[in-house]
């Protein structure tokens, strides 16, 4: 039993366990375990009622997200499970951690996955940029075959899986379930209108689930331990651990392993070291880029998706971006902007030249020349790239920094509409 | 039926659909840009936003993309709703961020469907004051204007292209806004059906290049409804005229046939109206001693004069498959029954008896195209659709899918969902057979084509039949074909709606024959007595409309010519027919020259100059398409009438004018109307024909329907040059259509649509408004009437003799065609011109190799009797045995007909050079140009 499941195997300062240190540390037990006793139908249980939820950003159950997967004699022969390894949310490097520091342990996680669904095919997408973790993925898998984990009829149980690692050409996109399958598939990194759902008609139209590296290095841990131990890990809640960064000025910005309930000032102040000499906190996207700004009075909510919700953000990835008091909050936000305008995939019209205007406008209170109207146009926006107006969540997403910057930052705007451009570079 | 409820009030829905398209389909205004109704729905413009309520209380609702939400039974939404109406305005400011405001100078203006949308939608002031992005153009060859900096990202143009046509060679690049929308690296389009680009995009990047030669608004064009003339299939076009020039064609909605598309010859191919080739004026060869030979004008009164002067003894007449019935009719009805004779080659006139009978069997169907479109196995005899029946080639492409929309019904995934059903159906296909002596445009989506002579089809064909149904045909003799009889035959078997689809281009009586048996075996299969699909391409406008005639009596084109050639005709009369296109230059030769004891006097009614009809004495001009009223019969035996467009230059007269003699006191009696009146009544293969005579009740006993849009501008100032006065417009006597802006309204009566409008709805997309519901039929208008009754009862198999194999040390010879430029009239126009290639001979690898020939090199072809030098072109997939010959305009194919031997001939490099050149501009599927394996796709 451990308190760490994600990354006890886990010390930066060594290379990864090898599949013999791997298994010696009590490694794919959970596999063998799950072939010799279990039936899909078992894990597939064990996982709704474990309250595990995705760690990618959404936080949706993932044990419902596996039963829309139609099962026995009448589905279709042929499913597939994909992980999405292609973390580019600014400012999130969690999944990084878990496939440089211990590889096999997503693996293990993708095998009970793929045996729950029956998927005999997995595809890895992982962010082209991670060569490093590409490297060891390649050599983790390997291993796995010569042990006789992967490939046909593994450890006896008649249960066959190949896992196939695909490194991605780079596009924010592609973090999309949808977009990704597209990409994956050798198409424009296009997302896919919901419904059908991936689990019904995903990749090359075969029944599919995509999850994250994160939600996948749960698994072995629930299947090992079981549901109470998982549910007995969160404070809150919710069940289980969660990878939570933290990133700007902190003094030891880095990534842990924290229950999940954990307040936010331990992350930031215990675990970060708190803000860097001469530094104080003025705001937090608290998972990610694409979540809305939190304030230092939110520092005692905990890591919780409901909490967090409450507050009118989102938990998301759990990582952590810190605003402080001498970085310009207009030009962290046009920053984000920038980042969301050029990573639109261009499909629905409200994402594809939206963001382009507001990037536009931002680059023009930087440059100064900003107009009293341009605010007008940022409000008109938010609604206008809001959810359910845009074809998929990139342009939501990009809209949550924006729409609390503009509520808790509306004095910095007026500043640089009406002070030539940006104070802070004056 | 399902119900739901729009703005209060409640409408009567198919809940298969979406909400867009019910909304539509009820006449409402809802903007839209992507959703196209024969490409359903993807969600990428956002513009048709409503409101949608939980239930009736529900105040607050939920903004939802009415294009991807069903319209399920008890919805409740808003189109007027603040909240939708703002978001479908945020839309279209965003789409004119980059929109250059070039409508003055746009050729879409006028008719943009991204103006309509914009007008209402509300928005009108620009906020964006930032720099526009802006793109290069490409040259997209002879057909397509590129300007893509008009472009608003709707995705349509590759949907279309790649998607609904097979296109490659156009795609989605680039991201964000920087998305472009154009091919990798600059060329011509591949695609036959590039044209409907033109509207299927909602503004103006691509717009249609042979309309920039001499633009002008659509408002501005006089149009009626009118007939394609590049085949046999009978597409329903609109084109439009100004200042007395034809200006372009566009897409005339027919339920039942062309739908929303056209394929690139009948669109781009009406330059010949305009052509320098066209014959503008009567001329006579003169006979006196002291000038013979010297080929004088005359006027109209001096030609009628000397045409009934020349012809008034014993005359022999010769129709046209090109010609109007109407012509045919008043051709026959001028010389007798006994003095008539068919237009085509003789083996074209054996093959259309055993097509209309064919057609005339119970037990088979003849599908429409858009029956083909829904068939769920098809099997392609010989013919080369994509090349001679091109809207067919596009049916089949939709054929194929049905696959598809059967996994999307099981999957329970509407069918509108168009990127979720192509998703889960990935690349499975529903069978498409194709036999044919070389690879064709349509085998990237054909379960297998095989490749094979006519002799070898015509054995396969049978043992398809044998395996079928075991009293038909022979079976196979060897292993080999009698597994391919068995794959198809199974398909044919447990398909739903087995359908095959051939040709006359063969002129095979056997393959007719042998394709007919298949369709009979299968009846014995047939679910619930549903008759078997069977059509037949056919090469003309009129192929089918002639051969009708030719069943009420007439003797064959051979008949004729042997009669002129022993001397015992005092004229010949030749309508609308280049006769070296029919038979050898040494039949027509000996018919020209008759006997010592007299030769006939040949007079030629025909549209352009001519080879043939340069040899004519008395040459008289005749109106084009675009100039009368005719009624056309295509390959299903349905006749259709094509309205006048424009008033002809005064020396040019329809055919049946010329050919009626003139009686000053019932004028009437040469029009089109009374014509087929006459035949409808008199003939019993026209018999019903009336029907397609408007009625004259109500108001139209009193009004026409106008030629001109209500905005037609410039009649005052169009003749100001001449006369300051405004002329009288030109009166119609022959059709219930008016060279005028004055009229019925169309939103009154729409049976005769000059040109689709609706208020609010310049573009062509207006037609939803003529629809009584969208993909339905037309509320008004008549989709023809169809001459050919199912009254034989089924025939039982007919004995095929097996078609001749080749002498040894030669090669069997068929017939490419080229859907730019086999057309004869087509291929007069200049923009097919400039896709037209030379004459060439297609071989296959080993058989080039064997022989010494090299890629684009030459090669002499010889029958024994006949040699002509040929560049080569090298194909990959090519029957063995076989050589293929593209004649173009320069050879006559009757010379070459059987087998030819084959030889290499030195060749220099500007031969290969010009050869390469040529080739180039040639779209197949496995050349091996440039000697890639892969060739072009």
């Amino acid at each position: 039993m451990t308190d760490r499941p994600l990354t006890r195997n886990i010390d930066m300062s060594r290379a990864p366990f090898d599949i013999g240190q791997y298994r010696a540390a009590g490694g794919y037990g959970s596999v063998e375990k799950m072939l010799k006793t279990m039936a899909p139908g078992d894990v597939l249980d064990l996982v709704k009622n474990s309250g595990l939820k995705g760690r990618g950003g959404a936080g949706f159950p993932t044990g419902l997200k596996w039963s829309f997967v139609p099962m026995g004699d009448n589905a279709p022969k042929t499913k597939y499970l994909v992980v999405n390894a292609d973390e580019m949310e600014p400012g999130t490097f969690k999944d990084r951690l878990l496939m440089e520091g211990d590889p096999h342990l997503l693996l293990e996680g993708m095998m009970i996955a793929a045996y729950t669904i029956q998927a005999n095919t997995a595809y890895i997408f992982l962010r082209g940029e991670y060569l490093r973790a590409e490297k060891l993925l390649q050599n983790a898998i390997a291993e796995a075959h010569n042990k006789g984990l992967l490939g046909k009829n593994i450890q006896g149980s008649g249960f066959d899986l190949e896992i196939i690692l695909h490194t991605s050409a780079g596009r924010y996109i592609c973090g999309e379930e949808t977009a990704l399958l597209n990409a994956l598939e050798g198409k424009r990194a296009n997302p896919r209108a919901k419904p059908p759902f991936p689990q019904v008609s995903g990749l090359w139209g075969k029944p599919t689930i995509v999850n994250n590296v994160e939600t996948l290095c749960n698994l072995p841990g629930i299947v090992n331990y079981g549901i109470e131990w998982f549910k007995g890990l969160g404070l809150g809640a919710d069940a289980g651990t969660k990878l939570c960064g933290v990133s700007g000025r902190v003094k030891n910005p880095g990534c842990w392993e924290l229950p999940l309930g954990t307040p936010i000032r331990e992350l930031l102040e215990d675990k970060a070291g708190g803000m860097c000499d001469g530094y104080a906190l003025r705001a937090f996207l608290p998972g990610g880029g694409s979540t809305d700004f939190l304030l230092p009075q939110h520092l005692d909510l905990t890591l919780d998706y409901d909490v967090i919700g409450k507050a009118g953000s989102r938990l998301a990835t759990g990582t952590m971006i810190v605003l402080d008091d001498r970085t310009c909050p207009v030009g962290m936000v046009g920053n984000l902007m920038k980042f969301f305008s050029h990573e639109s995939c261009g499909w629905c019209t409200p994402c594809r030249d939206g963001l382009p205007w507001i990037d536009e406008i931002f680059q023009r209170f930087e440059k100064g020349g900003g107009l009293e109207s341009d605010m007008q146009v940022l409000t008109d926006h938010l609604e206008y790239l809001g959810p359910g107006r845009t074809f998929c969540a990139l342009a939501p997403g990009a809209m949550a920094p924006l729409g609390s910057a503009l509520r808790h930052f509306r004095d910095d705007f007026h500043d640089h509409i009406h002070g030539g451009g940006c104070p802070w570079q004056r | 039926m399902a119900k739901i409820t729009v703005d209060g009030i409640v409408y009567e829905v198919n809940p298969q659909n979406n909400l867009l398209q019910e909304c539509l389909s009820h006449g409402l205004d809802l903007p839209y840009f992507c959703w196209h109704p024969c490409m359903g729905s993807v969600g990428a413009c956002r513009q048709c936003a409503v409101k949608q309520y939980r239930n009736a209380d529900d105040k607050i609702g939920t903004v939802v993309m009415s294009c991807m939400t069903p319209a399920s039974d008890g919805a409740i939404i808003s189109i007027a709703d603040a909240q939708a109406v703002k978001m479908r305005s945020s839309v279209i400011e965003s789409l004119m961020i980059s929109h250059p405001h070039d409508c003055p100078v746009c050729e879409e203006g006028g008719e943009c469907h991204l103006q309509d949308m914009t007008q209402m939608s509300g928005h009108n002031y620009r906020r964006y004051d930032f720099k526009k992005v802006t793109h290069r153009n490409q040259n997209l060859g002879p057909f397509i204007n590129h300007e893509m900096n008009r472009c608003i990202a709707c995705y349509r143009c590759v949907r279309y292209y790649d998607d609904y046509a097979g296109g490659k060679d156009l795609a989605a690049l680039g991201a964000h806004h920087h998305v472009y929308f154009g091919r990798q690296e600059e060329g011509t389009l591949e695609s036959e059906f590039s044209g409907n680009l033109v509207e299927v995009c909602p503004t103006g990047v691509f717009t249609d290049k042979t309309f920039s030669e001499h633009y002008t608004r659509k408002w501005d064009l006089q149009t009626a409804p009118s007939i394609c003339t590049g085949c046999g299939a009978g597409c329903n076009t609109t084109p439009g005229e100004r200042y007395g020039t034809l200006r372009r064609i566009v897409n005339r909605y027919h339920h039942d046939l062309n739908g929303y598309f056209l394929c690139d010859r009948g669109r781009f191919g009406y330059g010949f109206n305009s052509s320098d080739n066209r014959i503008t004026e009567a001329s006579l060869v003169s006979s006196h001693a002291d000038e013979k030979g010297v080929r004088k004008p005359l006027t109209q009164q001096e030609a009628q004069r000397q045409f009934d002067a020349l012809t008034a003894g014993d005359v022999v007449g010769i129709g046209s498959p090109r010609a109007s019935l109407e012509s045919n009719l008043a051709l026959r009805a001028r010389v007798g029954v006994k003095n008539f004779y068919a237009g085509f080659s003789a083996e074209q006139q054996r093959c259309m008896q055993a097509v209309i009978a064919i057609n005339r069997e119970q037990g088979l169907h003849c599908p429409d195209i858009r029956t083909l479109e829904q068939a769920d196995c098809v099997l392609v005899v010989n013919e080369d659709i994509t090349n001679t029946s091109p809207r067919f080639a596009l049916a089949l492409r939709q054929a194929v899918r049905n696959r598809a929309a059967q996994l999307a019904t099981d999957a329970r995934i509407p069918l509108w969902q168009d990127a979720a059903v192509r998703e889960l159906a990935q690349n499975e296909l529903s069978p498409l057979f194709i036999l044919s002596p070389q690879g064709t445009r349509l085998d990237d989506v054909a379960t297998e084509t095989f490749l094979s002579t006519i002799a070898q089809q015509v054995a396969l064909l049978s043992a398809i039949a044998n395996t079928i149904d075991a009293s038909v045909g022979t079976a196979a003799t060897d292993e080999d074909s009698a597994e391919q009889a068995r794959r198809i035959a199974a398909a044919l078997i447990s398909a739903t709606k087995p359908t095959i689809v051939s040709g006359t281009s063969a002129g095979s009586e056997a393959l007719i024959h042998a394709t007919a048996n298949v369709a009979r075996a299968l009846r014995k299969y047939s679910v619930q007595s549903a008759a078997i699909n069977l059509c037949f391409a056919m090469p003309e406008v009129n192929t089918m409309g002639l051969a009708l005639l030719m069943e009420e009596g007439g003797g064959t084109l051979d008949e004729a010519l042997q009669r002129l050639a022993r001397g015992n005709a005092d004229a010949a009369i030749v309508l609308e027919n280049d006769l070296s296109l029919r038979t050898t230059p040494a039949a027509i030769d000996a018919a020209i020259a008759g006997t010592d004891s007299g030769s006939a006097v040949w007079v030629v009614i025909d549209q352009l100059h001519n080879s043939f009809n340069a040899r004519a004495q008395l040459l008289l001009p005749v109106t084009s398409f675009a100039e009368q009223n005719s009624t056309f019969v295509n390959y299903e035996g349905r006749a259709q009438s094509s309205h006048q467009v424009f008033p002809a230059d005064a020396a040019l007269r329809p055919g049946y004018e010329w050919l009626t003699p003139h009686d000053p006191l019932s004028p009437l009696l040469t029009t089109s109307e009374t014509i087929l009146f006459h035949s409808a009544q008199t003939l019993a293969a026209f018999a019903g024909a009336e029907k397609l005579l408007p009625p004259r009740t109500g108001m139209q006993a009193l009004m026409k329907s106008p030629r001109q849009l209500h905005r037609y501008s410039g009649r005052t100032a169009m003749h100001a040059h001449s006369n300051v006065h405004e002329s009288k417009q030109p009166t119609d006597r022959q059709s219930p259509m008016a060279f005028s802006m004055e009229g019925l309204s169309l939103q009154k009566d729409s049976s005769l649509l000059s040109a689709a409008w609706a208020p609010g709805w310049n573009s062509n997309q207006a037609i939803s408004k003529f629809q009584d519901e969208i993909n339905g039929e037309l509320k008004q208008g008549c989709k023809g009437v169809h001459l050919l009754q199912r009254t034989l009862p089924p025939q039982s198999a007919m004995a095929v003799n097996s078609a001749k194999a080749g002498k040894k040390g030669t090669f069997v010879v068929y017939f490419i065609d080229h859907i730019f430029g086999s057309d004869e009239l087509s291929a007069k126009s200049p923009a097919i011109t400039a896709r037209s290639v030379g004459p060439y001979l297609c071989i296959g690898k080993s058989e080039a190799t064997a022989l010494g020939l090299h890629q684009h090199g030459l090669a002499r072809v010889s029958n024994g009797d006949h040699v002509v030098e040929l560049p080569v072109l090298i194909r990959q997939r090519i029957a063995a045995g076989a050589v293929g010959i593209y004649c173009g305009a320069e050879i006559n194919r009757h010379l070459f007909a059987g087998s030819v031997s084959v030889a290499p001939v030195n060749e220099d490099d500007n031969v290969l050079a010009r050869s390469r050149q040529m080739f180039s501009d040639l779209i197949i599927n496995d050349s091996l140009i440039n000697n890639s394996e892969s060739g072009r796709g």
